[in-house]
């Protein structure tokens, strides 16, 4: 009874929170990490060198009034953040942030499920979050949005085709679509995905950037666009759903990338007994700094590139991406098969 | 038991929403009831040990072709007015009559196999199969058993891109 | 095959779309309102709306004396005031025959060509933020602080200067102030280099730039450039060569002359008028003879009955009064001014057809217009 159904219960209130505490203070990183690469210091003011800056900025958009736009479809307006939130957070349900280990005498895994078709399953909750953009910019009742929004989606789902295509040849040679298998073939083979699989890695790193809409592939929420994009009739609490889902996104793809290419919870070189020391540091450590440095890496991006015109995107998706992603895909199986 | 209760939910909210797809005057409201209503046999298939069924009705059904209907409906934005509801070429009688044969019909089929039980069929084959688990399954019997059909759908679907494409370009 | 218009209720008609950008607009660098007319994404036709910060210059300048006119010119091109107020003031000086003293056409050089940076510096820090890259915007910014810095401790302000005076300058370098210019331009040589590494070969910057706007020298000249969109379209003209005013006839530089007249030329042949300025200001700062600053002058001015035309390069282009004096009023009779951004703008209604919407925005920021210019 505990196992079965406290220990899950706690584990999904705890990953949740912190979650949720991640994805907010996400906000505070993007704007320090920004600004020193700008020279300046970024929030100051609210607590020690900004700390509180997210809870001014929370409190400012629950305490902002509640606008709905006159004809907007109401129920469709409300439910678009949040369809654009849930999928980025349900996804945590099969993320591994460490193995088996013993906490007060029992068992307990360090992470909340581990399904045998747990990649597929992260790609398929991803691929529903589309619907939050498409329905925000229809439900703003209005041309700008909804031409927009409905670029954004096309983005995102081309996108998807790219990554789902990449992420078969990590399949192939882990040999299991479960997130644990996934680590753990990566213990057994002696060597992380980054290595093996060096393209994949890159292919699912600029993958990752444009299904999250982050720079450079952000051309459809610019405010150089003619408008704000799919979310300009949003404000308040309902923005910020927006706005923390897509940061909810980005842990999300780091999270799913330190997994699948930099062994998870695993040290480096795992194998080797010279660096054991290195297992000192719990499992979970590792786990969070490794996509702690995607994290970084995504700002830093943000902070640097110029942003791609929508044509050049949509191009480079289709017409680099997805052939290199084939193209990995086929010597994979072919090395594979040779190697066995 | 439970797995009874599930599954009488989940099928009563699959025709739920389906009841819901037909009725709803608004088109994007019965396309979201639609991918609501695919979710759902996601769960069934869930229900039914096909875990990868399940994944790729969501990631396929759900995640991609309701949203390309989706496009569809927001750029036509069919909105009529109620006048239009009621259409002079409909025949409303014929559409009652015709239901009302299918249900006797039905009726009569059900009627005849509850009376005339059938013999127990033998258990099919099921092909000895060297992996376990519901994705490893699918993928052998697809690339041994099945292997032309799939790349005969694989075409198909080729033939449907492509055909798109010449439709759908301006200048080749 | 014409796509047939869909009817009853549809939200778009398939045929063209209007779609207005301005003049409040993140990206229109000013009060600018462009109407675009759109086949999908491309851009079939644009107008351009100016005067919305039209202030009346010129016809306020026939009722301020001579003098008083130099504060006007400041507003025009007020992110690089300076040139304007050495423009009005040289083209004065040319209708009174009035002697400029060596000392004072240095500084004036030095003080241009500062100048041409600091208007430089803005324009690539807002032209890469339009394309996204919004660091540089930050650092671009940073350098043009320590240029204000050096024009505070010459003439007090950071922006309009008010710096000039018929025959000369108002007052005289401060001491030290030219030890300040040289550390100056040692620390902007590596910044120019920052900004190249950030943008010149970056795959992006030249995917959005390369081939965009592209402008033949025939048909800018016909279209009234001046500039940088001249020189990038391969003309060679600049006025500090052509008709050498200042003290430029005695300074070493060279004119950088681009190729394609394309958004990525325009941007090179300002990166490298960086370069070209840091060298005249070291010359210039080296070689600033002694002497008096202010020429002789009547404490009155009162030009001889006359008109004349001068012409001086601005960062922006060709920028050149013509001013008429009657001989008797102390105000001038007619005050005109060509401004190089009124000019350059009337090259985008060319530039963006069959464009898309993205890139209007860089083209407008390669044109590097001020509407303070543009409106006067």
């Amino acid at each position: 009874m505990v196992d079965t159904l406290v220990i899950p219960l706690l584990k999904i209130v705890i990953v949740l929170n912190a979650t949720l505490v991640a994805v907010t203070y996400m906000v505070l990183l993007e704007r320090k990490v920004i600004a020193w690469a700008q020279s300046r210091l970024g929030p100051m003011r609210v607590g020690p060198y900004g700390i509180l800056q997210p809870v001014a900025d929370a409190v400012k958009l629950m305490i902002k009034e509640d606008i709905t736009p006159v004809r907007a479809d109401k129920w469709v307006f409300t439910a678009a953040p949040i369809i654009s939130m849930v999928p980025a957070l349900i996804v945590y349900a099969v993320i591994p942030f460490g193995p088996k280990i013993t906490l007060f005498g029992r068992q307990v895994s360090l992470y909340i499920t581990d399904i045998n078709v747990g990649l597929l399953y992260i790609v398929s909750v991803a691929s529903v979050g589309v619907y939050g953009i498409i329905l925000a910019g229809y439900a703003s009742n209005s041309k700008f949005p909804l031409l927009a929004s409905l670029r954004a989606s096309a983005q995102l789902i081309s996108y998807e085709v790219a990554v789902t295509l990449t992420l078969v040849s990590v399949i192939l040679m882990a040999g299991t679509l479960s997130m644990v298998g996934i680590v753990d073939a990566q213990y057994n083979q002696h060597v992380w995905y980054v290595i093996a699989q060096p393209v994949a890695f890159v292919l699912v790193l600029i993958g990752g950037l444009a299904e999250t809409n982050r720079a450079p592939f952000d051309l459809p929420e610019a405010e150089q666009e003619l408008t704000g994009g799919f979310h300009t009739e949003y404000s308040g609490m309902r923005f910020a759903l927006f706005f923390l889902a897509e940061y909810a996104n980005m842990i999300v793809v780091s999270s799913v990338v330190t997994t699948l290419f930099l062994g998870g919870w695993l040290p480096p070189f795992p194998n080797t007994p010279a660096l054991h020391f290195l297992y000192a540091i719990p499992s979970w450590i590792w786990f969070f700094l490794k996509s702690f440095f995607f994290l970084y890496v995504f700002i830093w991006v943000r902070a640097t590139l110029p942003r791609y015109r929508y044509d050049q995107l949509m191009r480079l998706g289709w017409k680099v991406l997805i052939p290199l992603a084939i193209l990995n895909l086929v010597v994979t199986g072919i090395v594979k098969v040779m190697l066995m | 038991m439970s797995q009874a209760i599930a599954f009488y939910f989940i099928s009563a909210c699959i025709l739920g929403f389906a009841v819901l797809v037909i009725t709803t005057k608004d088109t994007v409201h019965s396309v979201l009831f639609l991918v609501l209503d695919f979710l759902f046999v996601a769960a069934l298939y869930v229900l039914l040990g096909a875990q990868f069924l399940a994944a790729i009705q969501i990631l396929v059904y759900a995640g991609g072709i309701v949203v390309l209907y989706l496009f569809v409906v927001m750029l036509v934005n069919l909105k009529r007015p109620p006048e239009a509801h009621q259409d002079p070429h409909r025949r409303a009688n014929w559409g009652l009559a015709l239901s009302v044969a299918v249900l006797v019909e039905l009726g009569a089929v059900g009627a005849y196999s509850y009376a005339r039980p059938a013999p127990a069929l033998a258990a099919a084959a099921t092909p000895a199969m060297p992996v376990t688990g519901n994705t490893e399954q699918v993928g052998w019997l697809l690339y041994t058993s099945y292997l032309i059909p799939f790349e005969i759908a694989s075409m198909l679907l080729l033939v449907a891109m492509i055909g798109a494409i010449v439709l759908a370009k301006r200048e080749l | 095959m014409a796509t047939p218009t869909v009817h009853h209720g549809a939200m778009f008609d398939t045929n063209e779309l209007v779609i207005n950008m301005g003049p409040q607009h993140p990206s229109t660098h000013g009060v600018l309102r462009v109407v675009l007319r759109l086949d999908g994404e491309k851009v079939v036709d644009a107008d351009v709306v100016i005067g919305y910060l039209h202030r009346g210059i010129e016809k306020l300048s026939e009722n301020r004396n001579w003098t008083q006119i130099v504060l006007l010119t400041d507003r025009m091109d007020y992110v690089a005031a300076a040139t304007n107020n050495v423009g009005y003031c040289e083209t004065v000086e040319k209708l009174m025959q009035v002697e400029v003293p060596r000392r004072a056409r240095y500084v004036r050089t030095i003080l241009c060509e500062l100048q041409r940076i600091a208007s430089h510096c803005l324009w690539v820090g807002t032209h890469a933020m339009d394309i996204g890259a919004m660091t540089v915007f930050l650092y671009a910014f940073r350098e043009r602080e320590l240029i204000l810095d050096l024009f505070e401790e010459f003439c007090g302000a950071r922006l309009t200067y008010n710096s000039m005076r018929i025959g000369g300058l108002p007052q005289d370098l401060p001491p030290g102030w030219d030890k300040k210019v040289l550390q100056f331009c040692d620390i902007m040589d590596s910044k120019v280099a920052e900004y190249e590494e950030l943008l010149t070969h970056n795959r992006i910057w030249l995917e959005r730039t390369k081939g965009v706007g592209v402008i033949l020298g025939e048909e800018a000249v016909a279209l009234g450039l001046s500039g940088p969109p001249l020189r990038g379209s391969g003309v060679p003209r600049d006025v500090r060569k052509d008709e050498p005013y200042a003290a430029y006839g005695e300074v070493q530089f060279d004119v950088p002359i681009g190729t394609s007249g394309d958004t990525y030329d325009r941007y090179l042949v300002r990166l490298e008028e960086f370069r070209q300025s840091l060298r005249i200001i070291r010359q210039a700062t080296e070689g600033i003879p002694e002497g008096p600053i202010v020429g002789k002058v009547p404490r009155l001015i009162k030009p001889a009955a006359g008109e004349t035309y001068h012409a001086i390069e601005s960062p922006k282009g060709e920028l050149g009064y013509f001013i008429v004096s009657d001989g008797k009023s102390t105000n001038p009779y007619r005050f005109r001014v060509r401004p190089p951004s009124f000019c350059n703008l009337q090259a985008l209604r060319r530039l963006v057809k069959g464009h898309l919407i993205a890139d209007v925005v860089a083209l407008i920021g390669s044109l590097d217009v001020v509407l303070g210019e543009v409106d006067r």
